[in-house]
């Protein structure tokens, strides 16, 4: 097993966490896949930084570790548990389509970043389609979750995958991975304050509520 | 030493945290006007101080244009933010508390939109426009009506696929420029990567261009990507409505101008062009029959600014001197009469207390002075001869029409079909018999005229050093 193993193995880990984040139905379930991904995603960063010999990656990772693994799950559980609203989660497709759609989004993502980056490297290629599966099933949980605690979930496992992203393209300065960090960092204080003022206002975190108020056909 | 780029970034942030720090709103808006003028002066300092490329920052004729518009709108917004947020708190909308936020906001809103503008760095580029719109959608949903929160989010979640999107394709930018630039700083720095565009792999760049296209598309406002907008500018403070369409749809569209002049560097690759074309006529066209249905006013020109924004980018995706020429004064124009536009409806809204446009009606009778400024800015954004808007579309359609002349007929369409939208409107709002409440308006008409007056000279009348300014912007974009 040599080094570009360990990197693919964490990085499926991950695409699998993002399917796993498709199919729970339990909000609790849904923020502990999202943690289970943070934290591969600090070991995969992790592993780069020390295979590729890039220390500046070790800060990624910790913040990655720390923000994305414990506190911010651990915040939402709060919330959570504070709004009442930890039984299951509204759909809008069944969990069948959504992860036959997100079977095609990975297949789409392996298909397209193999055969168009054929120049670069294979394992950043690879890495990188991986990725952007990632990228694209966060997309597609923001999408089949009408709920706002899981949009950000979505949201932020989006950003998982760009900053796998980001570490697979070899050498990409610091100045972007601090970048990410710190819009998770912005993210989040947008969202808490967001799910905080919708339950204010509407007694429900179901965006559901918030579609009905269209400013056109007041 | 420090240089007057790094200032016009600077002067906003700072003023950004002095303004945290002060309680009360009255010398809070003065200071937001003094910080917005000191940029203004930094930023007409900059066509002086010529060129400048760094490892950060870059100064060229190109990003001047964005920079002086940012910072002449920035002015007059603050300007007309100063009287009109008072109102909003007279009559109960805003706690006076959220003014000591919305005006750091403001503040540190046009320092990102300058970082975008003068990094030469692609990464610090989309921290500039993620932090703008991070910024935008707190601002968004500052009333803290269910609608302004349903605004803000849809915006926020829009925005937000958008920029991840594009920041996937600043990292497969990198991963193109790698090979030629070596790995660490100079592959992210846009001069290098035009300078060596030529080298670069044909397919990753087609791949970057998409997500950066769709990425910041989003931003532009273009359709099918447009869904954010109408929301976010009427459900705003109006101030934030007219930065909005004037200057964040421009700080969005040259991010992606300045990765289409990468692309354009590599003849392989796909011709950015016809795609551009594309989705700015499909995002015209769209809006000017959107036109039709809107009941709110400033959901209306929000409307008309994605209808502007897409034949802006349908200019630019002509290409050639002329066209972009012709593209970057249409842009100059757009946000000098949106914004304009937006300040007078800010001043309807207040004498009205609505913004449905059934409910405004006979502004001739009760407000005359103001019906005038708001019709002759309306038939400024609809391209009437004499204001600026109509040169620009002028030349536009002109250009078009010397190349493809079959092509030049459905910019023309879009527009007549916006135009009778428009003209419908202004009709409804200005004339009959006058309903509802008739306040006193208290805001300051100064901004509104000034913007009008400038659009007006440049109708009749541009300076050959703006001319010719513009002409090597122009250049620049290939």
């Amino acid at each position: 097993m040599n080094g570009y193993d360990i990197s693919h193995l964490l990085a499926g880990a991950m695409l699998v966490t993002s399917f796993a984040l498709l199919y729970q139905d339990r909000i609790a379930a849904v923020l502990n896949a999202f943690a289970m991904q943070s934290i591969t995603l600090a070991l995969a960063v992790a592993w780069a930084a020390w295979s590729d010999d890039r220390p500046d990656l070790y800060i990624t990772a910790l913040i990655a570790l720390a923000l994305k693994g414990i506190v911010i799950p651990l915040a939402l559980h709060r919330t959570v548990e504070r709004l009442g609203i930890h039984h299951s989660v509204e759909k809008v497709v069944g969990v069948g389509v959504a992860l036959m759609v997100g079977l095609a989004l990975t297949g789409l993502a392996q298909a397209l970043v193999v055969k168009v980056a054929s120049g670069t490297a294979s394992h950043a290629r690879e890495q990188l389609a991986l990725a952007l599966a990632i990228v694209l099933l966060g997309f597609l949980m923001m999408i089949v979750r009408r709920n706002a605690v899981t949009q950000v979930v979505g949201f932020m496992s989006m950003e998982n995958g760009l900053i796998l992203a980001a570490t697979g393209a070899r050498g990409m300065p610091l100045v972007v991975e601090v970048s990410v960090a710190f819009s998770v960092l912005i993210a989040l204080f947008v969202f808490a304050v967001f799910v905080f003022r919708i339950r204010e206002r509407f007694d429900t975190v179901d965006i559901e509520a918030l579609d009905r108020m269209r400013g056109d056909s007041r | 030493m420090i240089h007057a780029y790094q200032l016009v970034v600077l002067v906003p942030y700072m003023a950004a945290l002095l303004l945290v720090a002060i309680p009360g709103y009255r010398l809070g808006a003065v200071v937001n006007v003094v910080a917005s003028a000191l940029t203004l002066a930094i930023g007409l300092g900059l066509i002086a101080g010529g060129q400048f490329v760094g490892d950060y920052a870059i100064v060229d004729e190109f990003n001047i244009v964005f920079i002086v518009i940012n910072t002449v709108v920035g002015f007059t917004t603050a300007l007309f933010s100063a009287s009109y947020i008072g109102h909003e708190i007279e009559i109960g909308r805003l706690p006076a508390g959220f003014l000591r936020f919305y005006h750091a906001m403001f503040q540190a809103m046009m320092g990102s939109m300058n970082l975008a503008l003068v990094a030469n760095n692609i990464g610090v580029m989309w921290v500039g426009l993620e932090l703008a719109t991070l910024i935008t959608v707190v601002m968004v949903g500052l009333y803290r009506t269910p609608q302004s929160i349903e605004a803000a989010w849809k915006y926020f979640i829009l925005a937000s696929v958008g920029i991840s999107l594009a920041f996937f394709g600043t990292i497969l930018i990198y991963l193109a420029g790698q090979p030629a630039l070596g790995e660490g700083l100079p592959a992210m720095t846009w001069s290098l990567l035009q300078r060596s565009a030529a080298s670069m792999d044909a397919a990753i760049l087609d791949l970057a261009f998409i997500f950066l296209l769709v990425g910041y598309g989003t931003k532009v406002g273009l359709a099918p990507l447009h869904a954010w907008l109408p929301d976010a500018h009427a459900e705003g403070p109006t101030p934030v409505s007219a930065v909005l369409s004037g200057l964040l749809l421009n700080v969005a569209l040259y991010a992606l101008l300045r990765f289409k002049m990468v692309v354009a560097g590599q003849p392989a690759a796909l011709d950015p062009g016809p795609i551009m074309v594309v989705m700015g006529l499909v995002s015209l066209i769209f809006a000017a029959f959107m036109l039709y249905q809107r009941r709110d006013i400033k959901r209306l020109f929000a409307y008309s600014s994605i209808e502007h924004m897409g034949l802006i980018v349908f200019a630019f995706g002509m290409g050639g001197a002329l066209a972009n020429f012709a593209g970057l004064l249409h842009m100059a124009m757009h946000s000098l009469t949106k914004s304009g536009i937006f300040f007078a409806v800010g001043h309807i809204a207040q004498a009205k207390g609505t913004q449905r446009i059934a409910e405004i009606k006979g502004l001739s009778v009760t407000h005359p002075r103001l019906a005038v400024a708001f019709a002759l800015a309306v038939l400024a954004i609809c391209g009437m001869p004499p204001f600026g808007v109509f040169a620009s579309e002028f030349l536009i359609l002109t250009t078009t029409f010397a190349r493809h002349p079959w092509l030049a007929l459905l910019p023309a369409f879009g527009l007549l079909v916006g135009f009778g939208a428009l003209l419908l409107r202004l009709q409804e709002t200005v004339f009959g018999e006058p309903v509802g409440p008739a306040h006193r308006v208290d805001a300051s008409s100064v901004p509104m005229v000034l913007h009008l007056a400038l659009v007006f000279v440049s109708g009749i009348f541009l300076p050959p050093a703006l001319v010719g300014w513009f002409q090597r912007a122009a250049e620049l974009l290939g």
